[in-house]
């Protein structure tokens, strides 16, 4: 009987050298006699593990890791087929504490399933959401989303039901679905993992949202910085098309609904919803002023939903179990559950689906088991390069939406990343606003030249050069960006400085200056 | 990749390459990623006929053209090697690498080796954050990328 062997496809798997194993594995294997198949499946999240290579056995899958291509010949003589011991062995997937303790459900099947493979998806639940959708009432479709308290896991932490209703009201001959996959965030991959390893959940999730509010035509603009990513949903479309679950009529249901897979090109302001918008008509990524609302007028001036993928990839389980199930997970009105992404200098890191409300320290220390280098967290930012620097006094915060916007800081779209004792916090917050002045679309003063001028403010600081003034000065141009800028980009730079300069201000302290002797 | 083309070959190529897109609402950017990967590069000559067929002005795709950071108005070296510059990358020593990177090709940011191996070029994140810090070397990601493995891939890319 062939053996299923599973070495992910995921592109953090890829980056430590999954393919070279799969390659070793197959080689090992013909030369061998031995009757396997290897599967490609996503990521389990586990990345210090990674490439994690699982066996299907008797007992269920047992994995090891972190395997090298050397390894493969000492692993088959040790008895992979069967499962058994050897010292990269971690015993039964699901049993890894790591894995154990989550609550999977966006990401149950990733990792789990041949990402490409229809009849796995459904075998493991996949389309009993759109299924239902389509026996419902677009209203009652939206009011489910409404009821599980599904907020946008982009970062604006948005309604979505509220968006849905929207553009279901909105009169218009013709609408869209729009999911926003620019996640230029660092310290983020969720998008990233699911659409390289369960993209049909987010396929079901357009579906269902096109569907509840007449929409027939779907994008997902993926950041160009993914190509396995574009490739697997690419595939997946493909499949989906040909199986009838995308295409004129639905599953059957008489209702159409397609989409295409976009490729952006590589700017980070295409992320902020309509920029992108603009960016999917051909134009230049520059921010809209809202109103109008892209629910009223989108992409092409039409009704649109824009929504980030971890967003719709979550309404299929909401529809499948219903709002209750999803909305008993969580905090306050952070209901659900979020993929923590822990990053940068962890030893643990990788990706974490569980209800909002562990506390910061949880995440870092125990999850996240400390640094990689085994000195001290000194500052953790939490949402990416627009996100607010936490020191360890603050780790007692919960990761809820308020909760962190009551400490001046924001969740976004739950990337985490760990920096040691070694970081100088002057140098993150220079960074910030030259990340801003690089990625500026140049529509707004205050983003545009503000954080030109943030950067010369902190070298200034850096050289001695009055810092005290300096510094107020720093202070005030973050406080004219965050309240003069006409989106996120430029309103949310001043979090990662202000949050430096209040946590960190030995670092904004440099030696004074000593003059040069002439 | 270094492709040599005539004036008259890029204006033709354009031609079919709009041709074949043009159905597509919004088509601008796809047009321009297939003919950046049919070129390796947007040479300024397709612009007009992508302006005419498109009905745009020559100076909106120009300005859609320079917009984004992945067009490319000339060439770049046989090897791309793009090193991830945002901050989980910072943390595990990306700075570190980078420098090392330069110093071992002997140029910086943007540019490329005068014997025309490798362009070297920043990237704002990879998604490879939690396997940092990250690289891309002709669009084969690289993780842990330590002082040992930037060293095998300048060497990859001088071959």
């Amino acid at each position: 009987m062939t053996v299923r062997i599973y070495v992910p496809r995921d592109a953090a798997a890829l980056a430590l050298g999954a393919d070279r194993v799969a390659k070793a594995l197959s080689r090992e294997a013909e030369t061998r006699k031995l009757d396997i198949t290897i599967v490609h499946n996503g990521s389990r999240g586990m990345h210090w593990l990674e490439p994690l290579v699982e066996v299907e056995t008797a007992q269920g899958r047992i994995a090891y890791g972190p395997v090298k291509p050397s390894d493969v010949a000492a692993l088959l003589d040790a008895g992979l087929l069967e499962g058994k011991a050897h010292p990269l062995c971690l015993g039964g997937t699901e049993e890894i504490p790591f894995l154990k303790n989550q609550t999977r459900l966006t990401f149950a099947r990733c990792g789990v399933i041949d990402p490409v493979s229809l009849d796995d998806y459904k075998a493991h639940g996949g389309l009993k959401g759109l299924e239902n959708a389509i026996a419902m009432a677009p209203a009652d479709v939206v009011k489910q989303v409404t009821d599980s308290g599904l907020r946008g896991r982009g970062g604006a932490g948005f309604p979505t039901g509220i968006k849905w209703k929207t553009v279901l009201d909105a009169p218009g001959d013709r609408k869209y679905i729009v999911c926003n996959a620019d996640e230029g965030d660092s310290g983020t991959f969720a998008d990233r993992m699911i659409m390289e390893g369960d993209p049909f959940v987010l396929i079901e999730g357009m579906a269902i949202a096109g569907l509840a509010t007449g929409a027939t035509k779907g994008f997902v603009y993926i950041r160009s910085e993914y190509p396995q990513a574009i490739d697997a949903m690419n595939e997946a479309v493909t499949v989906a098309r040909g199986a009838g679950v995308l295409g004129p009529s639905v599953l059957g249901s008489g209702k159409a609904f397609d989409m295409e897979i976009r490729v952006g090109a590589g700017a980070y302001v295409c992320g902020e919803e309509t920029a992108l918008l603009n960016s999917l008509e051909g134009k230049r990524g520059i921010v809209r002023a809202k109103p109008p609302l892209p629910a009223l007028q989108g992409f092409m001036g039409r009704p649109t939903v824009v929504n980030n993928v971890i967003s719709l990839a979550s309404v299929p389980i909401i529809m499948d179990k219903g709002a209750d199930f999803y909305r008993d997970f969580g905090m306050g009105r952070s209901r659900g559950t979020i993929p923590l992404q822990i990053a940068g200098n962890v030893k643990h890191g990788g990706l974490y689906e569980t209800a909002f409300g562990l506390t910061l320290g949880e995440i870092i220390d125990v999850i996240g088991g400390g640094t990689a280098t085994g000195r001290p967290v000194r500052a953790v930012q939490v949402g990416g390069p627009l996100g607010a620097y936490f020191p360890r006094a603050l780790f007692d915060t919960p990761f809820d939406y308020e909760a962190f916007a009551a400490k001046d800081g924001l969740i976004g779209h739950a990337g985490i990343t760990v920096f040691d004792d070694t970081v100088d916090m002057l140098k993150q917050a220079r960074f910030a606003m030259e990340f801003c002045a690089v990625e500026s679309c140049g529509k707004c003063t205050p983003c545009r030249i503000g954080s030109t001028r943030g950067v010369e403010t902190a070298d200034r600081i850096a050289q001695g050069i009055e810092p005290e003034k300096n510094r107020e000065l720093l202070a005030d141009l973050c406080n004219t960006m965050k309240f003069g800028s006409l989106c996120a980009l430029g309103g949310f730079t001043p979090y990662p400085v202000l949050s430096a300069m209040n946590h960190f201000p030995e670092d904004f302290s440099p030696a004074p200056m000593v003059e040069a002797a002439e | 990749m270094n492709v040599h083309v005539t004036g008259n070959d890029v204006g033709a190529r354009t031609l079919a390459i709009v041709g074949e897109l043009k159905g597509l609402e919004g088509p601008l950017l796809p047009i321009l990623h297939e003919i950046q990967a049919e070129f390796g590069y947007v040479p300024q000559e397709s612009l007009p006929v992508i302006a005419e067929q498109l009905n745009l002005s020559r100076a909106e795709v120009h300005g859609v053209v320079t917009f984004y950071h992945d067009y490319r108005d000339h060439p770049t070296g046989r090897h791309v090697l793009k090193l991830c510059r945002a901050e989980a990358c910072q943390a595990m020593g990306g700075d570190e690498v980078a420098e090392r990177v330069k110093s071992l090709l002997g140029i910086d940011f943007h540019q490329t080796t005068l014997d025309g191996a490798v362009t070297l070029e920043p990237v704002y994140c990879l998604g490879l954050c939690s396997c940092a810090p990250a690289a891309m070397f002709d669009g084969a990601v690289h993780g842990r990328v330590d002082a040992e493995l930037a060293k095998e891939l300048v060497a990859e890319a001088r071959r």
